[in-house]
């Protein structure tokens, strides 16, 4: 009888080119997606020392971060933006790979694109400059940011030189109170265990809950493992995953579909495989989740206050908080739900998908924008705007008072034109929440999409369970 | 890539926790298509005020920290996004060695792309160096990638751990890409034996 293996061993062992007598593995990468920013540099080193793209046909690129999201059919109005997309567009074009330009309908965020495309699958490794790729471990997919020297090394070689990762299991057991989502869950994670609790291992999502969820709420849970500083996110491939790859323009098609399904099949961690560590959480303790802080790990129930910085008994963390709460200009025992909001976000390879779009939709149907509040929806792809503008999203939203825009990173990273004011305090849907993350001196409270339309509507921090 | 083998160099300390990359390189910097000229962007947002000045405070605004190549800083430096312009920001300022309790992983990883040395040491060790360089700026710390130490003056000696791989590369600048390249056919061999057993893939 073999050993019980986890579903990351299983992926890791299908990987592995070359093993050193250290244990240090050369590991094969199925994909790799490229985007603009992290990826120039990494085509300028393939030509200095003459190196070519071993498998053109395995990398997909897009310009994501940088783009505008109004207005673009005037183009970028940045100059070193524009530079930067037009480098992508060329290096693209020079080494043969699938490149989506601003105007095909299928751009959009990297993460948000591979899963759509079907580019993503189970069991495959898959990097990107971009340490958001854990999303794609919805799939049961071994995906992980990568710096840029290593986007080169898988351009030139199609692998990388790595050591296995420590695994964990976090299971989430029961199911979700109503107006619970991924969201509320992946951010209470990250709570419980702390934004570095992660490091060196892959998380592995599992339990109840997490199998409930759609695969949307499963690409939110991934997503954020970064932000526990996990390298990798993994959830079990099931019949979900399967439904929603069916027929995608990058799945396999025909007798290769059945053979991959086959295999796909294999890949769940078998039963009595073990974990570096397991952490189980129970699904009903969960209510809806935001930050008050400048760290993924600052979160609360919102129905708590602003927390103390002498109720933490690390000096670290205490001086850490300390700073934060200036920073966010936050006074201890405020009830979250007091604290005004000046913008709002929705959007984010975290959450701009067609589900998040829903949820929100469901919130402010029939409803306003408060005075004053500037909010914005940007959906995460050409072809999530679609759909959205196909089910009568769009004017639900318009009607509202929101702005409808076109795809892109947009306010999570404030890299193009939409950023927050110094001062401003946003209700955002994105991942991080570090300072000036979505603008110098800008404040980022994160939570869900539906807590971000009711945090619209009311124009302060709100419970969508009582709107 | 530059061989780091041993420095000697005034540290310059930063007591914070999870320093993560947006603070070490803001964003509007990575508008670049160039791995150079970011160092007068490091810790942008904590070096200068509104209108572009320094802001005395900083560590780095001030002397002698201005010449250090080595930076003390908290747990979990690094964390955030993969971006390789924050070791890129680091190495153009001058830094090529940091000393914390731990890391984030890719920007651990990435240092080692750019020959900087990430040390990793206990919170008691990185206290105590923490303290002397803010109470004894001008004397040296001296880090030895060989021996695998980190020495200032008499008083502290500490050893630190690091993977065999990582340090040979390093000691000697190889780049990765022309070691894997020297693995071709078994990487070929990989892609055959994997093209059967899927085929969707290929």
């Amino acid at each position: 009888m073999t050993t019980p293996r986890t579903l990351f061993a299983k992926i890791w062992d299908d990987h592995v080119v070359h093993k050193s007598d250290d244990g240090t593995c050369l590991i094969y990468i199925d994909r790799q997606l490229v985007h603009e920013v992290t990826s120039p540099q990494a085509f300028e080193g393939l030509r200095m020392s003459g190196r070519t793209v071993r498998r053109p046909e395995a990398q997909l690129a897009v310009a994501d971060h940088n783009v505008p999201t109004k207005g673009r059919a005037q183009g970028i109005a940045e100059e070193d933006s524009r530079v930067q997309v037009q480098t992508l567009k060329d290096n693209a074009a020079e080494s043969g790979i699938t490149y989506f330009d601003m105007d095909d309908a299928r751009q959009g965020i990297v993460h948000i694109i591979g899963p759509e495309q079907g580019f993503t699958q189970p069991g495959m490794t898959i990097v990107c400059g971009d340490s958001h790729t854990s999303t794609h471990g919805a799939f049961g997919a071994l995906a992980f940011g990568i710096g840029t020297s290593e986007v080169e090394h898988v351009l030139a070689t199609q692998t990388l030189i790595q050591k296995p990762a420590k695994s964990m299991r976090i299971s989430v057991e029961g199911k979700l109170p109503v107006g619970v989502t991924a969201k509320d869950m992946i951010l209470q994670i990250i709570g419980h265990i702390g934004t570095a609790g992660g490091t060196g291992y892959v998380i592995e999502y599992a339990g109840e809950a997490v199998r409930d969820l759609s695969m949307e709420g499963r690409m939110t849970m991934c997503n954020m493992s970064i932000e526990a500083g996990a390298r990798a996110g993994l959830i079990a491939p099931d019949e979900k995953t399967f439904a929603y790859l069916k027929g995608r323009p990058m799945a396999p098609q025909g007798e290769e579909w059945d053979k991959a399904v086959a295999y796909w099949r294999t890949l769940p961690s078998d039963e009595g495989a073990t974990y570096d560590k397991e952490i189980v959480l129970n699904a009903e303790d969960i209510a809806p989740t935001v930050t008050w802080g400048t760290s993924p790990q600052d979160v609360a129930p919102i129905t708590d206050s602003v927390p103390d910085p002498d109720s933490f008994n690390d000096p670290g963390r205490q001086t850490a908080v300390k700073r934060s709460l200036d920073y966010m200009d936050l006074k201890p025992g405020t009830p979250l739900q007091e604290i005004p909001i000046d913008v709002v976000f929705i959007g984010s390879c975290t959450n701009g998908r067609i589900e998040d779009l829903r949820e929100v939709a469901k919130v402010v149907e029939g409803r306003k924008v408060a005075d004053g509040v500037e909010a914005l929806i940007v959906p995460g792809s050409g072809l999530v705007r679609k759909q959205a503008e196909k089910e009568g999203l769009d004017k639900i939203f318009t009607q509202a008072g929101f702005e409808w825009r076109e795809p892109g990173c947009s306010m999570c990273l404030a890299m193009n034109a939409d950023k927050l004011q110094p001062g401003q305090r946003c209700a955002s849907t994105s991942n991080r929440n570090f300072e000036g993350r979505q603008g110098r001196g800008g404040r980022t409270h994160l939570m869900s999409p539906a807590m971000a339309a009711a945090a619209a509507i009311t124009g302060k921090l709100t419970d969508v369970r009582e709107l | 890539m530059q061989p780091f083998k041993k420095i000697s160099s005034i540290a310059a300390p930063l007591p914070m926790i999870n320093v993560d990359t947006d603070m070490i390189i803001p964003k509007l910097f990575l508008r670049t298509i160039k791995r150079t000229g970011l160092g007068k962007n490091l810790f942008d947002e904590m070096r200068y005020d509104d209108d572009g000045k320094e802001i005395p405070d900083f560590v780095l605004n001030r002397e002698p920290y201005r010449k250090a190549q080595i930076l003390i800083a908290g747990a979990n430096f690094g964390c955030g996004s993969s971006r390789e312009h924050a070791p890129w920001a680091l190495l153009d300022f001058g830094i090529r060695c940091v000393i914390a309790p731990s890391y984030a992983d890719i920007f651990y990883n990435n240092c080692f792309k750019n020959g900087i040395l990430p040390v990793f040491l206990p919170q008691d060790q990185v206290d105590a160096l923490m303290k002397e360089a803010q109470e004894n700026p001008e004397s040296p710390v001296e880090v030895d990638l060989e021996q695998q130490t980190v020495k200032r003056g008499n008083k502290y000696s500490y050893r630190f751990e690091i993977d065999p791989f990582k340090k040979h590369c390093l000691m000697n600048g190889l780049d990765d890409i022309g070691l894997t390249l020297e693995k071709a056919a078994d990487i070929a061999a990989f892609e055959k034996t994997d093209g059967q057993k899927r085929s969707w893939l290929y």
